[in-house]
């Protein structure tokens, strides 16, 4: 084992002389008082060895002994791991000891002692490799795969597996012979360096399905796709967190991976305290059963908010690699930069803009790049769909980490602070906002598929109708109510329909929150029914008088129980206001 | 500050001084230990080899290269107990009152940071009668929410007063920078509402080396966590000015030869400000810390690195603003924010507070519109011209910050308003709430 003495302190960057080979980003432990504090190795400069501490170094002092491990950061991979909630190191932080975090402590990620119930997919005899299913257990009534751990090169033969029942997490349970003749065996968990991505899988296809969500503006709009990208800008307060929250909570997803990277320790404990408690309406279990929580807040050490969003993306691909579908949230990526921007900081490299590492790009996109659907070598779909947040300084997304994320993402979901003050949510601004999978034609097929074909264009159609109610809207402004044809009102008004009843959606209404995809397509229909009808006006205020009306109606049904007596009496409303109007029409004609 | 003979170790020979920092060379060092160089206080940031960097708290005036230096083998610490409240204290704390030293048991400052799984979700309302903040901004114990002020707005007025009222065990002010002005007006006013037996103070004054600013937050915050913590108590900490806090990890940073970003700020100013600010906690036994703070901004510019770190660490912001048509200061219902309002409107308060308090200012909204076009020269529609009306009631009526009422009836306040302007269907308000409490 290489060991090495403290040689300089500068806050969490500690230099080191270390007496035998060392290797970036090796983990390593300084000896401090009694308690060991993890490092990881980020530059080696001739004899002196540049570690970051993930742990406070206060009373650290030259010539403390360091111990190097001989292996990267790694996490540790098995049943048990839904329903935790870990530090970006995954330490548990459910059994770590009184209220504050003592420094140099940890707690192991698995129950080591759990039992679980085996079934044997595999047989003896079978030719598998990295990633090959062994057998499942059922993890919270998800079938957690067991599978070759992913660190085996080459092809294997399965010597022996055990036959259906309870074993402990650290049982044998199966021996593989590699081609050389070795024999390995095989517990139901393994270990996987964070920063280097899974890839064992056949190939890597473009998304094709709507990821629904429940969230009118995101699924009619600017569809996510399942296995896609996308990101989140927002200014401060404009309603990003409740806006994930939502995603979390109601996005079609197999397992939730939620990162809380470098952001308010309350908004994770909403997470702690909310997640237990709610429904997932899909399997009428608890939310919380099919999450991980990573949660490196804002005040805890900064070298481990590097790690956390690796650590999180490095679960999501383990359950990937079951077959199953992963929505991974990361909150937010702007300071998981910033972590990367304090350390080049101190090593004194030469900064990049912003005084962000030269490098940045290349990180954002290697990074999302580990996202997507993948077909696994037994043909069998997984996928990770990641939604990421950037905090653009002073809102302006001209910045380095929201250019970056650009690049590397796509879909866009424009957090407008002018809507967030309207107190029109979620503040997404629907024209600056995008989706690159509206132009896909293997989404249309699985829309037409679905049953909807009109998807795609209804969602240009209400665009359309936004963007000319928004032109309208600078014209009457300019121009004055009376200096404007009342056609124009009839566009900017046909914008607001759009707005009041589609794009806006009250997170905290216990109905109006989650939109199902049938619901929706009931409201665009009904709003797109409204917009083409032909309609003649004499004054502007006729315009928003009837408007008015009907959008307060139709905000009546969003808030009512889908397809209830009282949801069908606000659509005859709708009905009732709309027949008057067009016989009216006809009347003068 | 007493420490023990046995850890001393004298150095009398320092190799480079600079406007904040010396450095010399000294074995058996640890990492943000504290020193004396001659009287004064000094906590080491960098050490290379034998080479140590101590940042001199009060500067390093009149420092010889043969001034001797004493390394005191532990951190800043302070004394916590009962005896503290009452008292005022400078940035090392020391008593600046002529009471008596603290006798409480010492505690390192800068703590390490709470389990986030052994915090409970913020639930209990802190109301200050003031309805800019309590109808539409909300307050939460537990919460950590900024005043983002011009220089020349009240702000400390203000604060003082959200200090007075809030139902709290204790009050911790933590002033940095402040002028001597604005510390006595603290001191008087705490003193003439005879609540300075719950109130602690934490003094950085003009007067005082910048540096030393640095300590404060620290300092409060460890003693906020003894009355959370060991004592249960619900404490409120007042923070101003943590702009003059960020200023002053400039200058040391910028003597540090480090490379700024933003705004000459240092790289690690997000993590600097959040590990101050995320000591606002909701224990599950009771004890809680809700930080107050004010955020100077020069000319409203919130772009800056300073506001804008801020405003992505804490739980909302506050933003005062005068109001010609009333000629009083509001709290600015469009800029301000209560992250965690959603957590005890409609809860705690009455059903109707969320959609009274979004409707209302939607309708303000609209006034502001209304108010753009007469200023562009158009004619007003009868309903601009309502909103008009409505929004000057609403501002004198609710907005203004000399208003203390209930929340009750802030609610009350807004739906005689809504009557009063408007038909039902113009507020966007759900029937089943109209129904209940319009007062047509």
């Amino acid at each position: 084992m290489t060991k090495g003495t403290v040689q300089g302190i500068i806050s969490n960057l500690v230099l080191v002389k270390a007496d035998g080979p060392v290797a970036q980003n090796e983990i390593c432990y300084l000896l401090h008082e009694d308690v060991r504090l993890m490092a990881e190795v980020i530059k080696i400069v001739g004899e002196t060895t540049y570690v970051q501490v993930f742990d406070t170094t206060r009373g650290v002092k030259v010539g403390t002994v360091v111990e190097f491990s001989n292996s990267l950061l790694e996490v540790e991979l098995g049943p048990g791991i839904l329903s935790k909630n870990y530090d970006g190191l995954q330490n548990d932080l459910n059994k770590m000891e009184g209220i504050f975090l003592q420094k140099g402590v940890g707690s192991p990620p698995l129950e080591k002692d759990s039992k679980w119930l085996f079934k044997p997919l595999a047989n003896v005899g079978d030719k598998v490799k990295a990633a090959s299913w062994l057998g499942e257990v059922s993890e919270n009534g998800l079938p957690h795969k067991i599978m070759v751990p992913f660190k085996f090169e080459g092809d294997f033969e399965i010597l022996s597996l055990v036959k259906e029942g309870e074993y402990g997490l650290y049982d044998t349970i199966a021996t593989l012979k590699d081609h050389k003749g070795l024999e390995h065996s095989i517990t139901m968990t393994q270990k996987w360096p964070v920063k280097l991505s899974v890839t064992s899988y056949k190939n890597k296809p473009r998304p094709s399905k709507l990821m629904e969500t429940g969230v009118r503006t995101v699924d009619c709009f600017s569809p996510m796709l399942v296995g896609g990208t996308g990101f989140v800008p927002g200014p401060f307060g404009s309603g990003k967190t409740v806006f994930q929250h939502a995603l979390s909570k109601q996005a079609d997803a197999d397992v939730v991976i939620v990162a809380a990277c470098g952001e308010r320790a309350n908004e994770v404990v909403e997470i702690f305290w909310e997640f237990p408690t709610l429904e997932d309406y899909r399997t009428g279990r608890k939310l919380m059963e099919r999450t991980v929580i990573i949660a490196n807040t804002s005040n805890m050490p900064v070298a481990a908010r590097e790690a956390s969003v690796y650590t999180a993306m490095t679960l999501g691909e383990y359950y990937r690699a079951m077959g199953l579908k992963v929505l991974l949230l990361a909150d937010s990526t702007s300071r998981w930069a910033q972590a990367l921007r304090e350390m080049s900081n101190r090593l004194e490299d030469l900064p990049g803009p912003d005084a962000f590492p030269m490098d940045l790009s290349a990180i954002i996109a290697n990074f999302y790049a580990r996202a997507g659907i993948v077909e696994l070598n037994n043909g069998k779909m997984g996928s990770i769909t990641f939604i990421g947040t950037v905090s653009p300084a002073g809102g302006n997304l001209k910045e380095p980490v929201t250019e970056s994320t650009k690049k590397a993402t796509r879909c866009f979901y424009a957090l407008a602070q002018k809507r967030a003050d309207g107190k029109r949510y979620p503040a997404i601004d629907p024209i600056m906002s995008y989706s690159k999978y509206l132009e896909y034609p293997e989404f249309k097929e699985y829309m037409i598929g679905a049953g909807k074909p009109d998807w795609i264009d209804n969602a240009y159609k209400m665009k359309n109708y936004v963007q000319r109610g928004s032109e309208a809207a600078d014209q009457i402004n300019i121009l004055g109510d009376d200096g404007v044809p009342v056609e124009y009102h009839l566009h900017y008004w046909r914008g607001e329909l759009i707005d009041f009843v589609i794009l806006q959606q009250d997170a905290f209404d216990k109905i109006d929150k989650m939109c199902p995809l049938d619901r929706q397509k009931y409201m665009v229909d009904l709003v797109l029914w409204i917009c083409a009808k032909e309609m003649n006006f004499t004054h502007f205020e006729e315009v928003s008088d009837l408007f008015k009306k009907v959008i307060n109606a139709m905000k009546q049904m969003n808030y009512s129980e889908y397809e209830s007596p009282d949801f069908e009496k606000y659509a005859e409303e709708v009905s009732r206001l709309m027949t008057e109007k067009v016989e009216s029409v006809e009347n003068v004609a | 500050m007493e420490t023990s003979q046995a850890f001393q170790k004298k150095i009398t020979e320092i190799e480079d001084i600079n406007k904040a920092t010396c450095t010399l060379r000294a074995t058996n060092v640890g990492y943000d230990e504290l020193a004396m160089v001659g009287n004064k206080l000094a906590q080491v940031v960098k050490i290379i080899g034998d080479k140590v960097t101590l940042q001199v708290f009060s500067g390093t005036e009149g420092i010889k290269t043969n001034t001797e230096v004493v390394f005191l083998g532990k951190s800043p610490t302070i004394k916590v107990g009962e005896d503290m409240a009452g008292r005022f204290f400078n940035a090392l704390g020391e008593p600046i009152d002529g009471g008596p030293e603290l006798q409480g048991e010492t505690r390192e400052i800068g703590g390490p940071s709470v389990n986030p799984v052994r915090r409970i979700q913020p639930h209990r309302l802190i109301p200050t009668g003031i309805a800019g903040i309590d109808l539409n901004n909300t307050l939460v114990a537990g919460q950590k929410i900024p005043f983002f002020a011009d220089a020349d707005q009240p702000y400390n007025q203000v604060m003082a007063m959200v200090a007075l009222r809030a139902k709290v065990d204790k009050i911790i002010l933590g002033g940095m920078g402040l002028t001597n002005d604005d510390f006595l007006y603290y001191k008087s006013v705490f003193q003439n509402e005879g609540a300075l037996d719950r109130i602690i103070s934490f003094v950085n004054t003009t007067q005082n080396p910048p540096v030393e600013r640095l300590l404060i937050p620290d300092m409060a915050l460890c003693a906020a966590e003894y009355f959370a913590v060991d004592k249960n108590e619900s404490v409120l900490v007042l923070l101003t000015d943590m702009t003059l806090f960020a200023d002053a990890l400039s200058i040391v940073s910028n003597r540090m030869d480090q490379i700024p970003s933003k705004d000459s700020m240092p790289g690690s100013l997000y993590s600097d400000l959040a590990r101050i600010y995320e000591k606002a906690v909701q224990f599950p036994d009771g004890g809680s810390i809700t930080i107050v703070a004010v955020t100077t901004l020069s000319e409203g510019d919130i772009t800056h690195a300073i506001p804008d770190n801020t405003g992505y660490i804490t739980e909302g912001q506050l933003f005062l603003r005068k109001d010609t048509e009333i000629g009083k200061v509001v709290v600015d219902p469009f800029r301000s924010l209560s992250r965690l309002k959603q957590l005890v409107i409609g809860k705690q308060t009455r059903e109707d507070h969320p959609q009274v308090m979004n409707s209302a200012i939607r309708l303000y909204a609209d006034a502001a519109n209304a108010r753009t076009k007469m200023e562009n020269g158009f004619d007003l529609s009868d309903y601009d011209e309502r909103t008009l009306a409505f929004a000057k009631e609403y501002s004198n009526e609710l907005l203004a910050i000399d208003v203390n009422i209930e929340i009750e009836s802030m609610l009350n306040t807004g739906w005689r308003l809504f009557a009063k302007h408007f038909k039902q269907e113009e507020i966007g308000v759900k029937q089943e709430l109209i129904d209940k409490y319009w007062k047509g």
